[in-house]
């Protein structure tokens, strides 16, 4: 049906039913009809990163995956990252080494390096400019944010250590 | 940037997804990992009037060996492929290549099959395919239907796959003794399409080459099987340096490509050579057991 | 009134407190103009031009007016109607707003669509059907003033060619003479090419009009806000007072949001006639094929020296290609922006440079993307020059340029193309960077690569950057003089606000003009708070770009304390019944001198300033605000080296190494200081590698997406190794100089260097960004290089 649909999804923790046009982008339902807006959109050939999320835990462009497409699925997005025991080291990790700058790739690049701690505790500079290099910054350069996911690593290692 | 409206069916079955393409006539399309479809989409270069969504099908995610064969199901992802220790160990070809199409993100979507389904020849799945001598399952409204991936391409973006059948399934021949593969890929950057790529596949006796095959990517209209310079290459050694040239040589003069942003034609005709020749090489390494 | 002793002051400078704007960002709390979400807003796409020169016969809207949700298709004749069909650009030159007689590049904008969805206003494109007859281009600037080429601005009355203007600098017989009396003369023949400021944010905008009110407010995405209020009211004609420019988190600028672009202007439009907010957002390729464009430069340089390789003189002769309308950003003053700077870091007698600027059937532009008007261009050339000096005389390019720096004791430098350097220390930064990259090895180890025919070179840029603008009797833009200010509010209980005119696009002003305030009156910086980005609350000023924000923004924010601090001086002598010269400042506390009992915090003065019985004729309250008209530019400078590995087989380029040292003067937040680098010299490492925006004989544009105008990842990215020089401004008050651009003005040529350096013994003396692997392939076929 090219007429709305109802689906129901989890974000952040938090099931939703949305009614949504197939042809909705999961970015745009994020933003428009959730109204989480840290979750940006920087092209339009699914180039960029700035719209990425993690779909069941890995991390996608939500700019090309449909709406429809999360039905029974969970999203993470930048907002559920922080929880009652406070910033994902990731985040604190781009605070401290000064990870962003304009902040509008930011929350992509965040949801990347999330799910690559998920996988590799403890990856090398090389294993994350890898694994980031499907988010452009046009700020920082990427060194410090290298670090910025070091810093993270290190803090979780600790923490389960 | 939005696709334009279209009708959304999501079966769970193939039979069902199968009825639903029929269902759509000519102008269904299947939407795997969608990272070549709706980009396509977006910019509205594609505006199918359905799309069956075949993401909720049950068992389309295996990859395992099995009857000599090792299984890519449709769902299968490149970052599957390029996390499987299966394929770590004993598909060094797919690794290469997992590694280097397009980028991470896009990598936990697209799929090996939906790959080789566009029929891009820009696509680096299709030269594995051909390299690695694969047969692609697909299922019609009349049943299951085997092609090969050699010369499965007719056109661009045009296969021998019918509008109504689905790619169930990508099989490929398990790993002989001394065998070794290599892929490789000239990029401007992390996301681009290959300026020019060679996927190789030898076996050897010894040091002596007894099968060979070559796949060349973005380098013509068609994904190319450089079936000239792989013959010339059976009963030579791989340390034959003059061989291993003339290979390269026989498959830049099977490349017939096109001058765009990536570089001029004579840039990339000149790539294909020198890339057969890097690739045999470390297919070489790699056939002898040795780390490469 | 100084600098003060600190030495004890949370956050003061030097030191590099985290940034207080990242709280939001890494929440993904800040809030870009596309966040921004009205009720009742409508949203606007923009029907653009396929043809590159084409006479419009008639525009039917009537398909995508029967679409789904379309409430109004403008056309440049719906506009015209209420004088906005055409707009002043920030050159001085006139820019269509919606094409009335003609498009002139492709991607132009011609029809607005107002919707009540976004898809809906994309949809309607499809129906938007225009009659055009094809017109031939002038695309290759070099054939633009030829007598038979297309004259692209018939609009201008009295246009018979393309030319926009010629400018020159310097003394053309001077320059003669050095010339003649050289042993060597360098030529070179170079395109710094067409590229984009591409930020990961897109350019737009929600403009909402109040129709009870009659007020208009804009959320833009804005470098320059308070600028942007004064050319809306210039060109749509509102009262300036019921303009209000909400130039909210801006997504990267990089000079792409300095100009007014045609979509703000008919999002506005539509607003007004409407009465609903108008939310209109540029897709990706929009931005990269109708907004600003930068450099363009068509560039003849000579450099004459003697045979010792002591240079004489430069001479520089400049196509810049302007395309179809002049919308460059530069100083009205200044056609060629600061390209006089030419003569970069070197002692030379004579030089002279001629600029001529034409239009062709390309996007408009010119715009400062992460530098300083055109310097990045001339910094370039005299860079590339002096290393083929280098490789002509046989001298080592160190060496070479270490020879011909101007020495330390010459400051206030006089360069003969007539701007006064502040200060430097060349030789030093070239020294640090020296080190840093291990010199001696590298050549070792070049020469026994050369021997076993491997492929390396090493390239060097100590270039000197002009920023700050500043001097408003110099400087000026639209009749604006580019003076900055600042506004500062302490409250009773010693916290206060800083309300700015500049503008931060990821810049860190939040975090780094607190520290300014810290470090002026001795309080926490996270005490202060800082306010920029809304006409309503903040000071006038002409925004951020050029790396002008620390020189005049920070200048004023830093006199604006020292104003306060005086005040605080006045009310603890009163307190402290002593004579104002009598108390010492440190850290926050004032002392009476050889009295160390005695003291005063500044806290306790600005709780006083708002009671009673303060000095006599003292007014309550502890605020004021400053204009800050720069006396002169600011020069920052350094010297990047740069290694490369080049594949014989491929042609690919691997930088394996990069040491950059920069001397900024005063480092107010050291560690945001090395990100501006590593980010500038990414985007040095952009240009000079992969960026590219082109055109094909019929005027089709190339690089219009992210699948072909190419943005580093952080693969390909050199991981870079930064190096320190601190050499203050003398006349800046805190003796900064400005960090933004210079990696980016200075990173390009070190690289070119670095490939022309290992090509040198092919022959090779030059290859034109962007160095793509089949340009370094083609050289190396040509000479006759075998792949391995
Ligand atoms: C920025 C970017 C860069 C990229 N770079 C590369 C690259 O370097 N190399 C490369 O090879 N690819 C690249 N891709 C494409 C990517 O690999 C895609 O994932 C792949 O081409 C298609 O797989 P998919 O599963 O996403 O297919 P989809 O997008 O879902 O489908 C593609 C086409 O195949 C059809 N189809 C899909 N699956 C089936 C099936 N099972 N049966 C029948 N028909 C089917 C669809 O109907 C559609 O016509 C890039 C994509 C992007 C967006
Ligand atoms: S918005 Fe650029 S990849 Fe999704
Ligand atoms: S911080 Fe601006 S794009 Fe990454």
């Amino acid at each position: 049906m090219s007429g709305k649909m109802a689906i129901t999804t989890t974000v952040n923790g938090e099931e939703h039913e949305v009614l949504v046009e197939p042809r909705m982008l999961l970015v745009n339902m994020i933003r428009e009809s959730l109204h989480e807006t840290g979750t940006h959109i920087g092209c339009d050939t699914s180039s960029c990163g700035a719209c990425t999320v993690l779909l069941d835990g890995r991390p996608v462009k939500s700019c090309t995956i449909l709406a429809v497409q999360a039905n029974g699925r969970e999203i993470t997005t930048v907002e559920g990252l922080e929880t009652a025991d406070g910033l994902h080291p990731v985040q604190e990790g781009f605070k401290e080494e000064h990870g962003l700058q304009c902040g509008y790739c930011t929350p992509g690049m965040m949801m990347t390096s999330v799910a690559l701690l998920a996988e590799n505790p403890d990856p090398s500079e090389d294993d994350i400019r890898k694994a980031i290099s499907g988010n452009l910054c046009r700020c920082t350069g990427y060194v410090n944010i290298v670090k910025a996911v070091q810093y993270a690593a290190k803090k979780q290692q600790g923490v389960t250590a | 940037m939005l696709p334009s409206s279209f009708e959304y069916v999501a079966p769970t079955s193939v039979d069902e997804a199968v009825q639903a393409l029929a269902t759509g006539g000519g102008d269904a399309k299947i939407m795997a990992g969608g990272q070549s479809l709706l980009p396509m989409m977006k910019l509205r270069l594609a505006s199918p009037s359905l799309i069956v969504d075949i993401n909720n099908i049950a068992g389309l995610d295996t990859l395992e060996e099995s009857d000599g064969m090792l299984r890519i199901g449709a769902l299968v992802r490149h970052g599957e492929l390029e996390r499987s220790e299966l394929i770590r160990d004993r598909y060094p070809i797919i690794l290469d290549a997992a590694q280097h199409i397009a980028d991470p993100l896009i990598r936990n979507r697209g799929t090996f099959c939906g790959s080789v389904a566009h029929g891009d020849p820009a696509g680096d799945w299709a030269t594995v395919a051909t390299a690695l001598g694969a047969e692609l399952h697909a299922v019609g409204p009349n049943g299951a239907v085997v092609h090969s991936a050699a010369d499965f391409q007719t056109s661009m973006f045009e296969t021998k796959l019918g509008a109504d059948q689905i790619l169930v399934e990508a099989r490929i021949p398990m790993p002989k003794p001394g065998q070794g593969s290599a892929y490789k890929k000239i990029e401007r950057k992390v996301g681009d399409y290959a300026a020019a790529a060679v996927g190789v596949s030898i076996v050897l006796d010894g040091t002596t080459i007894t099968e060979a095959s070559i796949g060349l990517t973005n380098v013509g209209p068609l994904t190319i099987h450089a079936a000239a310079a792989a013959a010339s290459l059976i009963g030579k050694s791989i340390d034959d340096a003059e061989a291993i040239e003339q290979a390269g040589v026989l498959a830049a003069a099977a490349s017939d490509p096109v001058s765009d942003l990536r570089g001029p034609a004579d840039y990339k005709r000149d790539l294909v050579r020198v890339l057969t020749k890097r690739a045999l090489r470390t297919a070489g390494t790699r056939a002898q057991g040795k780390e490469a | 009134m100084s600098t003060p002793t600190v030495s004890h002051v949370e956050g003061a400078i030097g030191q590099s407190p985290k940034r207080i704007e990242d709280d939001r960002f890494i929440r993904g709390k800040g809030n870009y103009v596309d966040d921004v979400q009205l009720p009742g807003m409508l949203f606007m796409s923009i029907y653009r031009s396929p043809f590159a020169h084409a006479t419009i016969n008639s525009i039917d809207t009537s398909r995508a007016m029967a679409m789904p949700g379309v409430l109004a298709c403008i056309t440049g004749k719906d506009l015209e109607a209420h004088g906005l069909a055409w707009m002043p650009t920030l050159a001085g030159d006139t820019q269509a707003v919606l094409a009335t007689d003609k498009v002139r590049f492709q991607g132009q904008e011609v029809v607005a669509i107002i919707a009540k969805t976004q898809p809906q206003a994309e949809d309607a494109l499809e129906g938007i059907d225009v009659d055009y007859d094809p017109l031939p281009v002038i695309i290759d600037p070099k054939h633009a003033m030829d007598a038979d080429a297309p004259v692209v601005r018939t609009d201008l009355e009295g246009k018979t060619d393309n030319h926009i203007f010629t400018w020159e600098s310097g003394d053309a017989d001077a320059t003669d003479r050095a010339f003649e009396g050289a042993d060597i003369v360098i030529s070179l023949d170079t395109l710094y090419p067409r590229i984009h400021p591409a930020p990961m944010e897109t350019c737009g905008c929600v403009s909402d009009y109040n129709t009870a009110t009659g007020k208009m407010t804009v959320h833009l995405t804005s470098q320059a806000p308070h600028a942007h209020r004064t050319l809306f009211a210039l060109v749509a004609g509102l009262p300036e007072h019921k303009i209000r420019i909400i130039s909210p988190d801006v997504g990267g600028g990089f000079g792409n949001k300095v100009p007014i672009y045609p979509g703000y202007v008919v999002a506005t439009a539509a607003s007004l006639l409407i009465g609903k907010p108008v939310k209109w957002i540029e897709s990706r390729s929009e931005n990269l094929i109708s907004t600003g464009f930068a450099r363009d430069y068509h560039m003849s340089g000579e450099l004459a020296a003697t045979k010792d390789g002591k240079m004489l003189g430069l001479r520089a002769t400049v196509l810049a290609d302007h395309g179809a309308f002049n919308a460059q950003a530069a100083p009205s003053k200044w056609p060629a922006g600061f390209f006089n700077i030419a003569t970069g870091s070197y002692d030379m007698p004579a030089a002279y440079c001629k600029v001529d600027a034409v239009y062709t059937n390309k996007a408009p532009g010119g715009v400062a993307y992460r530098c300083s008007f055109r310097v990045t261009e001339a910094a370039y050339l005299i860079e590339r020059l002096v290393d083929n000096l280098a490789h002509k005389t046989g001298i080592d390019a160190a060496e070479l340029r270490k020879m011909n720096f101007i020495q330390p004791e010459q400051f206030p430098y006089k360069s003969p193309m007539g701007w006064e350097y502040d200060s430097g220390d060349y030789d030093k930064a070239m020294d640090i960077a020296l080190e840093l990259v291990d010199y001696k090895a590298l050549r070792k180890e070049q020469a026994e690569k050369r021997e076993r025919g491997e492929v390396m070179g090493i390239g060097f840029s100590s270039f000197t950057e002009i920023v700050g603008a500043g001097m408003s009797k110099i400087c000026d833009i639209a009749g604006l003089a580019m003076i900055d200010s600042a506004e500062l509010r302490i409250h009773p209980t010693g916290k206060g606000v800083l309300k700015l005119g500049v503008q931060s696009q990821g810049q860190g002003h939040e975090t780094t003009f607190a520290q300014i305030v810290a470090n002026e009156l001795g309080i926490p910086s996270t005490d202060i708070v800082v306010e920029h980005g809304d006409t309503d609350h903040t000071p006038y000023g002409l925004g951020t770009y050029a790396s002008r924000s620390t020189p005049t923004g920070g200048a004023a924010t830093a006199i604006v304390a020292r104003k306060l601090r005086e005040k605080g001086r006045q009310i603890a002598a009163h307190m402290l019944e002593c004579a104002p010269d009598d108390l010492e400042f440190d850290s926050g506390t004032f002392t009476v001198k050889g009295s160390p009992d005695r003291t005063k915090t500044i806290q306790e003065c600005i709780f006083k300033a708002y009671q009673s019985e303060l000095p006599e004729g003292m007014e309550n309250g502890f605020e004021d605000v400053t204009y800050y008209d720069a006396p002169e530019m600011t020069y920052p400078f350094g010297t990047y080296i740069c290694v490369v590995d080049i594949d014989k087989g491929t042609g690919a380029v691997t930088v394996r190494k990069f040491v950059a040292v920069d001397d900024c003067g005063t480092r107010i937040n050291p560690m945001i200081v090395d990100g501006q680098i590593h980010g500038g010299l990414t985007q040095g490492f952009g240009t000079a590698m992969m960026e590219l925006i082109s055109f094909d004989e019929d005027g089709n544009c190339f690089g219009s997406n992210f699948m072909d105008y190419l943005i580093p990842t952080a693969v390909e990215s050199p991981h870079w190794t930064l190096g320190e020089c601190v050499t203050p401004s003398p006349h800046h008050p805190i003796g900064a100089k400005g960090i933004g651009e210079s990696p980016t003005v200075g990173s390009p040529q070190a690289i070119v260097n670095a490939v022309v350096d290992a090509l040198t013994p092919y022959g090779i003396t030059n290859i034109d960004m962007p160095l793509s692997s089949h340009k370094v392939w083609k050289a190396l076929r040509d000479a006759g290089v075998a792949d391995e």
